[in-house]
């Protein structure tokens, strides 16, 4: 096997011509099939018949959360990238993923919150899963104050990728806290092995949704890259090349 | 449709309230999320240039 793609990813000046070409279509993209996704759960989709028109909020919902745990996870891998191979895309990832994946904690947090007053009959409880996605959140925004707070980008690097790795316990905590624990949060909505429960026109426009907000980050997250690169190879030349010829 | 007409879409059976509210707020921190990142890319850009102008003029 070649590991070139994996020289080529490490290399900054590559990177960065390769995602200007992927960041405003994947972004255009996951608008498209997020408003559509969006449209179709909120005015298409049938009413559920125990919960009402209040479980439309889980077109909103399940994708952010999914995306605060892949996000996640994508930290946790990029951090052991780095700490294992020094990868210099890698820091530049975390950086850039973090404030995104905390954005994304927030509103799963939020809208599960508004979607519990009706269907619990409280904001929140202090169970396994909403507990260890505050956990979630609050990881990503140590790994955002510890960047900001320190000076040296060597100690920043290593001990943002150290919290990265070490937060990946928190995941299997999430996934699993509605299968083994007694909770009041229903269990997920998409497994790999088994049929949704609810009929396609309930799932499907959630399908939608998601792929449509993976697009949307992903996009996001290169333009994010782009910026942070630009940051921290200001020195090189053909940094410098791209600053004077492309303006904005 | 799931609605007959457009004000019941909006009261969805008394549960508006949470739905608007839930999709509200992640539309504004979604809005905030694409502004933070282009608004940065921008100054970043502008400050590099700026900084390189002045090197050269010097």
């Amino acid at each position: 096997m070649s590991w070139a793609w994996f020289h080529k990813l490490g290399s900054p000046k590559w990177f960065f011509s390769w995602s200007k070409s992927w960041a405003l279509p994947l972004f255009c993209v996951g608008c498209v099939c997020l408003f559509v996704g969006l449209v179709w759960g909120l005015a298409f989709a049938p009413a559920d018949y125990q919960q009402g028109n209040s479980f439309r909020i889980i077109y909103i919902h399940v994708p952010v959360a999914m995306l605060a745990q892949s996000c996640y996870l994508a930290l946790g891998v990029a951090g052991f990238v780095f700490l294992v191979w020094q990868m210099k895309m890698a820091p530049v990832f975390i950086k850039s993923m973090a404030p995104v994946g905390a954005v994304m904690a927030l509103i799963a947090l939020v809208s599960g919150a508004i979607w519990g007053k009706p269907t619990w009959g409280t904001w929140w409880v202090w169970d396994a899963r909403l507990t260890s996605v505050l956990v979630l959140f609050l990881l990503y925004m140590g790994i955002i104050a510890l960047q900001n707070s320190l000076d040296d980008l060597v100690l920043v690097n290593k001990a943002a990728a150290v919290i990265s790795v070490l937060g990946l316990i928190n995941l299997p905590i999430i996934k699993y806290s509605v299968v083994l624990l007694e909770t009041l949060h229903q269990g997920p909505t998409f497994t790999l092995t088994k049929k949704p429960e609810m009929p396609p026109e309930m799932w499907l426009p959630l399908l939608f949704s998601v792929i449509g907000l993976y697009c949307f980050v992903a996009g996001l997250v290169l333009w994010r890259m782009q910026t942070e690169i630009l940051k921290r190879e200001h020195r090189s030349n053909w940094v410098k090349q791209e600053v004077m010829e492309h303006g904005l | 449709m799931a609605f007959n007409n457009f004000s019941e879409f909006l009261i969805m059976g008394a549960h508006g309230i949470y739905v608007w509210s839930a999709y509200g707020f992640s539309a504004f921190a979604l809005a905030w999320l694409v502004w933070n990142t282009l608004a940065t890319r921008r100054k970043t850009r502008n400050s590099l240039r700026k900084r390189l102008l002045r090197n050269q003029n010097r």
